[in-house]
This record gives structure tokens, C-alpha cells and sequence, in this order.
């Protein structure tokens, strides 16, 4: 007997009705409820795979060992789990004081930290200021996968034949003219507001929360919606590839440059020449803005580059 | 009203991640992980940490989903569709 059947048949217990619900079976059945055919066919390719698979198995002597597996497989997860479980109970108490994270890290982060970073908020004082090399790795790291990605699987004249080459030109002839109405209604009321929220995410990092990677990512989100709604043409009136090289790259080197300088002078105990502002202006804390609009626009626009390259193949 | 909160909220946190792995299909799976990463940031929100709820916010429930339902598209995987 079949799995499928088997299934159908219990299928009257609450678990396996919402399992089923979960799965989307009840809501599938009510649309396409005409497909007896295909699934027969499907279910006669299933039984005979697993046939050939299960004497396949017992050609090999392996038969016996299904049930050892499994048992194998039980253990190994009863005992993963009741390691984690032991450690989470030995872990010490969220927030209390004897934590050995309470250190004079934090002391030193926490007392001096509006005065040696000029941000008022903290933790883009810790992250941009003290740490700042730990950032820089992290951009890195997101451009480097983007790199990656464009390595495996941008669209150009080595890796395309006839054939490909004719399905796209159609894509492109039908999102010339389809336009969802729904969506580019909404998303021209969405895309400036989220637009203007990211940007005020950014710029705003180091006096309140967010900051370069979260401002960033709501950035290209928006430049994400604007792509799905308007289409890969009129985006590409403002954003190419040439673009994305210019600016990602650009806003990593001034990201480096700055740190370097402010590295360089730190080291050699040297003055440094920025100045710190007031605490809670928008123009203060140093270099922490310059690196939070650069962070942003690195993020940004690997964001929609991981996107457009999903897609399309192409920036 | 917060305890309640952080009662109910790792409670749903399990749900979600067992259901991540229990749904069959790779869609579902993927609109409960967008779920799940948008109750990590409430909770994220109760232990005080509001930059980390944005970000979850965006990158979590935002733009890994996108991809992630994208990458289903690119390898045909998306069931009820004519990609199929």
C-alpha cells in the first residue's frame, strides 16, 4: 500500500487536518480539484522508484540496517538535544550582574563611551567607533558575495545560447507592456516613504536606533519594490551595473580611508583633526555618520543586486 | 500585558520552527520563516535592543524571504504555479 493512500485515509484527526491546512492540501483541492490522472501517473512512478530503490537495497544487504539507522538517528538527536538543554540551564541569568560579560569592557563602553565616540547612541558608538574593523569585515564580506553571485550567475555572451537569449527579449516584450495596477498604484505611495524612512534610518544611526545595515537594507527594499512593480527597463534608467560598481566600490574605499585615518592617528597617538560636536546633534560624533552612509549604501545596493541577479541575470 | 507577551511569544517561536520543518512545502516553509523572523524581533524589542529589531525586521522578515521565494522560482520549485 502507498504512502499517499495511507495519508488520506487518517486524514480525519485535528493534527493531520491542520498539518494539512498548514500544507495548503484543503485550500488546493477546493481550486484544482480536477487532477486524478498526473497524480495516478505520479504515484505509479513513486511506488516503482521505491521498489527499485528497496530491492535495490536488499541486493546491496543493506535492508537490514534501515531500522539501525533510524534508531542511530533517534539517539544522536535525543543526545544533541539534551546537551544543548544542559548547557541553556548551566548558562547564567539574562541581565544579572555577576555575568562574566560584565567586564571593564563594558564598563569602559558604557562610562566613556558619549565622550570618546560623540554618539548617543551606544551601539553605533561600539560598532563604527571601537569596532569598526569588525564592520568594515562584515561590508566586505556582503560585497564579496555579491561578487559570487554575479560570478554564478550573471547573464552575458559565454553562458547564454539562441534559445535563452529569444525568452528573454520576450520577458522583456511582456513587461513592457503588463503592468500590475495594483502594485504600482501601492507602491508609488510605499516607495517614497520607505525611501525617505531609510535614509532617516541611516543618517540618524548614531543618535537613535538602526543605523547603517538596517537603513541600508530598508533602502534596497525599496529599490527592490520599485524593480518588481516598474520592471528591470525603467530601472535601468538609473541604475545599471556601472553604477552599482562605482558606488558599492567607492563607498568601501572612503569607508576604509577613514578608518585608516583615524587608525593611523590613534596608534602614533596623534591628534585627530575630527571634530566630535555636540552630543545629540545630527552633525556630531565624528566619522561614525561618514561610515554609517557609506555601510547603507554598500548594503543597499547589495541588496538589489541579489535581487536583480536572482531574477534576471543581469543588473 | 508584557509578561503575557513574553509568555506567548517564544511559545509561537517553537511553533513556527517546528512547523518550518514539518510543512511539505518549500513555499509554506518559507512564509513561516518570514513569521518566525518577525516574532524575533518583537522579542528583540522586549529585551531592549531596538537595533536589533530592525534589522531582524528588515533582513528576516524582509528581504531573505524575497530571495528565498526567487531562489524557489529560479529552480522551478514553486508548487501551484506553471513553473512547475
Amino acid at each position: 500500500m502507498s504512502k499517499m493512500a495511507r495519508i488520506r485515509k487518517e486524514k480525519k484527526t485535528p493534527w493531520q487536518k491542520f498539518c494539512a491546512w498548514v500544507n495548503g492540501d484543503a485550500a488546493e483541492q477546493m481550486l484544482l480539484p480536477a487532477q486524478p490522472p498526473k497524480e495516478s501517473k505520479k504515484k505509479a512512478a513513486k511506488a516503482k522508484r521505491e521498489k527499485t530503490t528497496s530491492n535495490h537495497r536488499k541486493d546491496m544487504g543493506l535492508g537490514q540496517f534501515d531500522h539501525i539507522y533510524r534508531i542511530c538517528a533517534v539517539l544522536i538527536g535525543i543526545a544533541i538535544v539534551s546537551v544543548l538543554m544542559a548547557v541553556v540551564l548551566k548558562l547564567p541569568l539574562f541581565g544579572s550582574p555577576d555575568n562574566p560579560s560584565v567586564n571593564e569592557v563594558v564598563e569602559r563602553y558604557v562610562e566613556k563611551g558619549l565622550e570618546e565616540t560623540g554618539a548617543v547612541n551606544m551601539v553605533a558608538g561600539m560598532i563604527l567607533d571601537y569596532r569598526a574593523f569588525d564592520t568594515f569585515g562584515e561590508s566586505s564580506v556582503l560585497f564579496l558575495a555579491v561578487t559570487c553571485v554575479t560570478m554564478l550567475l550573471m547573464r552575458d555572451r559565454n553562458n547564454t545560447d539562441k534559445k535563452e537569449d529569444m525568452l528573454t527579449a520576450q520577458e522583456h516584450v511582456i513587461e513592457g507592456y503588463e503592468e500590475d495596477i495594483i502594485l504600482t498604484k501601492i507602491s508609488r505611495l510605499i516607495i517614497p516613504c520607505a525611501l525617505v524612512y531609510g535614509i532617516y534610518v541611516v543618517l540618524n544611526g548614531h543618535l537613535s536606533p538602526g543605523g547603517g545595515f538596517s537603513g541600508g537594507t530598508i533602502m534596497g527594499s525599496a529599490l527592490i519594490l520599485f524593480a518588481v512593480s516598474y520592471g528591470m527597463i525603467r530601472m535601468s534608467r538609473f541604475f545599471t551595473y556601472a553604477t552599482f560598481r562605482k558606488v558599492t566600490s567607492s563607498a568601501l574605499m572612503v569607508y576604509a580611508a577613514s578608518k585608516a585615518y583615524s587608525f593611523f592617528t590613534g596608534a602614533n597617538h596623534l591628534e585627530s583633526h575630527i571634530p566630535l560636536g555636540t552630543p545629540g546633534a545630527i552633525l556630531s560624533s565624528g566619522l561614525i555618520l561618514v561610515l554609517d552612509i557609506c555601510v547603507g549604501i554598500v548594503v543597499a545596493c547589495t541588496m538589489y543586486g541579489f535581487y536583480a541577479l536572482f531574477t534576471k541575470g543581469e543588473l | 500585558m508584557r509578561l503575557v507577551l513574553e509568555l506567548i511569544l517564544p511559545i509561537l517561536l517553537i511553533v513556527c520552527a517546528l512547523a518550518v520543518t514539518f510543512s511539505k512545502r518549500l513555499l509554506v516553509s518559507v512564509v513561516i520563516y518570514t513569521s518566525f523572523s518577525l516574532i524575533m524581533s518583537v522579542i528583540w524589542v522586549l529585551l531592549e535592543s531596538p537595533d536589533l529589531a530592525i534589522t531582524e525586521a528588515a533582513v528576516g522578515a524582509g528581504v531573505s524571504g524575497l530571495l528565498l521565494i526567487y531562489t524557489l522560482k529560479k529552480i522551478h520549485a514553486l508548487k501551484g504555479t506553471s513553473d512547475e
